[in-house]
């Protein structure tokens, strides 16, 4: 038997991951389906106004791509937590915050990429044009691995604890705003026919800083969780 | 030698009755010096030429919105410590500012809308200040409640610290953003420092304020911090002498 | 420290090639926490535990590499089967097996026929089967720590579970386990650490 190496174990995981979210295919599409009524919701509380509503719908799509980001997170640690598969892969030997990062990728490749893609159809009912469509894509690209790398954080300091979801709310929407004033920002900005270059590359330095921090804050959290 | 003293104080034990000590005389000075500063906020600084007399609130609005961002870095920064070296003391600490950082922006948020309706005929602004100010209140709640939610004090100190941490070093990212937000969306800002040239009594007026929001602080937690050492080292043989004591 | 309550304390073991450390005490009494402490898990209020000399803390990745727990869970996904997540398991642990080493494992186990269902729909017994076989695959592993390893095991799952136990003392590898019940392991070594007393 040869020892599997660091990028073995990484893969490995989000395999695993992956091949579990399949099989539970309901949790997945539960937050896709969160996300699309959320959105439907907005004209029907602020009415349909075409004008009004292509003003608001960067904004909207965005604050519900948020919220249906967090709903998805309670998934991330808890069933590990419960089965016992967290510690076991606390006690790997390969560092966990690039565990803790592998499992975000998944977490992300089945909760964040599935509204990337749906996004799109969305903005339209919102009357966007296909220039703020693409950037409401790429904005949305670089902005939800962000947040679930900041939402991981809350999801492992919230871990087992009662009104988790809630509590998980009050910890992370605060961090997540940045990350929706440039998303949303973005797209409003080629609406209004200035340039999104601004807004998609601060989204992307906000996606590496959080992609060198996150995990290691992650991991140190589930440390703290699983004592 | 004195850091030799110092290091006394870094036990639970030795720390309450130095707090029980000190906590009066800060509380004293605050009360003076805030009267101080009130009187120069009511009776020397001019009447503003724009704003009226309703404009006096900014010194208290000011301080308070000062003293708010302080006390998180504070919070933050005896947090981490407590974190990194695991020392009892400074997570109490921690948690004693918590409280009297939310009331500081609490405090801030009110006195901005108090501000703002006589000025702009509107109770909220979204300002990009005061829309930091609402972040930072979050941040502080989230603190507190995420501590209060774990029962086990150990992990509740250090996932708390976490969090606090994580804050600390966003403030200033949500800071920008909400500045670029702001500026972006109104072209009208809040800001003081547009202000013609601020007459020098209220730049005076809003520091001895702030000094004495800075004392009476202090006072605050020195006397919460008390009871946080009373809770948790209550099965400690020297918190059941105390009581047999009293 | 559990709460406020102070589980134990002026423990003082040290384990050798060939030692089973057997911890026994009643429930609540913190068999799982020394044992969770000994992996890393669990920071102990006070103390400090040492592989080769060196803290484990410190020692971190190399300590871990050495090291295979069975915990009260079994760290087995519902959704996967038990080749699955043997394979998957072992190689987050720093194991690889192939998929003719593992059904071996599981054969040893008893479960071949059953390799392929889902984990969800075997019974405890099985569950546990499923997590020891783990083990035998762990064998080049010098420490085994193990809690409760012979709960909800059949007779002749407890006896094959008995002899890996041995064969791994007798090969030089180290064991601290606990368990309610009396399951008589040979070893070069025995320490015993009564706690709750």
């Amino acid at each position: 038997m040869n020892r599997p190496g660091l990028l073995d174990c990484m893969k490995t995981v989000i395999a695993r991951d992956i091949r579990i979210a399949l099989r539970r295919r309901a949790d997945v599409m539960t937050s896709l389906i969160f996300f699309v009524i959320v959105v439907s919701l907005f004209p029907l509380g602020i009415g349909a106004d075409p004008v009004l509503l292509r003003t608001l719908g960067p904004g909207v799509v965005w604050v519900a791509a948020l919220l249906a980001c967090m709903l998805a997170l309670g998934r991330l640690f808890a069933n590990d937590h419960a089965d016992g598969t967290l510690e076991q892969l606390i006690l790997s030997p390969q560092p966990l915050s690039l565990l803790v990062l592998a499992k975000t990728i998944a977490h992300w490749l089945t909760t964040g990429l599935p509204l990337v893609v749906i996004a799109p159809l969305l903005g339209l009912q919102f009357n966007l044009d296909a220039d703020a469509l693409l950037v409401l894509i790429a904005s949305l690209l670089l902005g939800t691995p962000t947040l679930s790398l900041i939402g991981a954080i809350g999801a492992a300091l919230t871990l087992g604890l009662r009104g988790g979801g809630a509590l998980l709310a009050l910890l992370i929407l605060p961090l997540y705003i940045p990350v929706l004033i440039f998303g949303a920002g973005a797209v409003e900005a080629t609406a209004a026919a200035l340039g999104a270059t601004a807004h998609l590359s601060i989204l992307g330095a906000l996606l590496l800083c959080t992609l060198v921090f996150a995990p290691w804050a992650t991991a140190l959290a589930l440390k703290i969780a699983t004592e | 030698m004195s850091s030799i003293r110092w290091y006394k104080y870094s036990s639970p034990q030795t720390f309450y009755p130095l707090a029980g000590r000190l906590a009066p005389w800060f509380g004293v000075t605050a009360a003076l010096v805030a009267l101080y500063g009130l009187y120069i906020s009511f009776f020397l600084a001019p009447t503003d030429f724009q704003q009226g007399e309703a404009y006096r609130i900014i010194f208290i609005h000011v301080p308070a919105a000062w003293l708010s961002m302080f006390l998180y870095l504070i919070m933050a920064a005896w947090a981490a410590i407590g974190l990194a070296w695991h020392t009892r003391l400074s997570s109490m600490m921690a948690l004693s500012i918590a409280p009297t950082g939310a009331v500081m922006t609490f405090i801030a948020l009110w006195t901005g809308a108090l501000w703002g309706k006589p000025m702009w005929g509107a109770w909220w602004v979204w300002d990009a200040r005061l829309t930091s100010e609402l972040i930072l209140l979050f941040l502080y709640l989230g603190f507190m409640f995420l501590h209060a939610a774990i029962d086990d004090p150990r992990r509740a100190d250090r996932a708390a610290a976490v969090i606090a941490i994580v804050g600390a070093i966003n403030v200033p990212i949500i800071y920008f953003s909400v500045k670029w937000w702001n500026t972006l969306h109104q072209g009208a800002s809040v800001s003081l420092t547009k202000s013609p040239t601020m007459a020098s009594t209220m730049l005076w007026g809003m520091l001895i304020m702030s000094v004495a929001f800075w004392l009476y602080s202090i006072a605050a937690v020195l006397t919460r911090v008390r009871s946080v050492i009373l809770e948790r080292e209550r099965n400690a043989d020297w918190v059941r002498q105390l009581g047999e004591n009293a | 420290m559990r709460g406020e309550r102070s589980l134990f304390k002026g423990l003082c073991f040290a384990m050798r090639p060939g030692t089973l450390l057997a911890v026994r005490g009643v429930n609540g009494s913190g068999k799982t926490s020394l044992l969770r402490m000994m992996c890393g898990l669990l920071t102990p209020a006070a103390g400090t535990l040492k592989w080769n000399d060196t803290e484990i803390g410190e020692a971190g990745e190399e300590f871990r590499a050495q090291l295979i727990y069975l915990g009260h869970l079994n760290g087995l996904k519902d959704e996967l089967n038990a080749t699955e997540n043997l394979r998957l398991s072992l190689r987050v642990a720093g194991i690889a097996v192939n998929d003719a080493e593992a059904v071996a494992a599981l054969e040893w186990s008893g479960l071949r026929e059953r390799r392929h269902q889902p984990c969800g729909t075997l019974s405890q017994g099985q569950r546990r089967r499923v997590a020891l076989a783990r083990l035998q695959l762990s064998q080049a592993r010098p420490l085994w720590i193990l809690d409760e390893p012979f709960t909800a095991l059949d007779v002749a799952s407890v006896e094959r579970t008995r002899d890996l136990i041995v064969n791994h003392l007798a090969a030089g590898g180290m064991v601290a386990l606990t368990t309610h019940q009396e399951v008589p392991i040979t070893a070069p070594i025995t320490a015993t650490v009564e706690l709750g007393v």
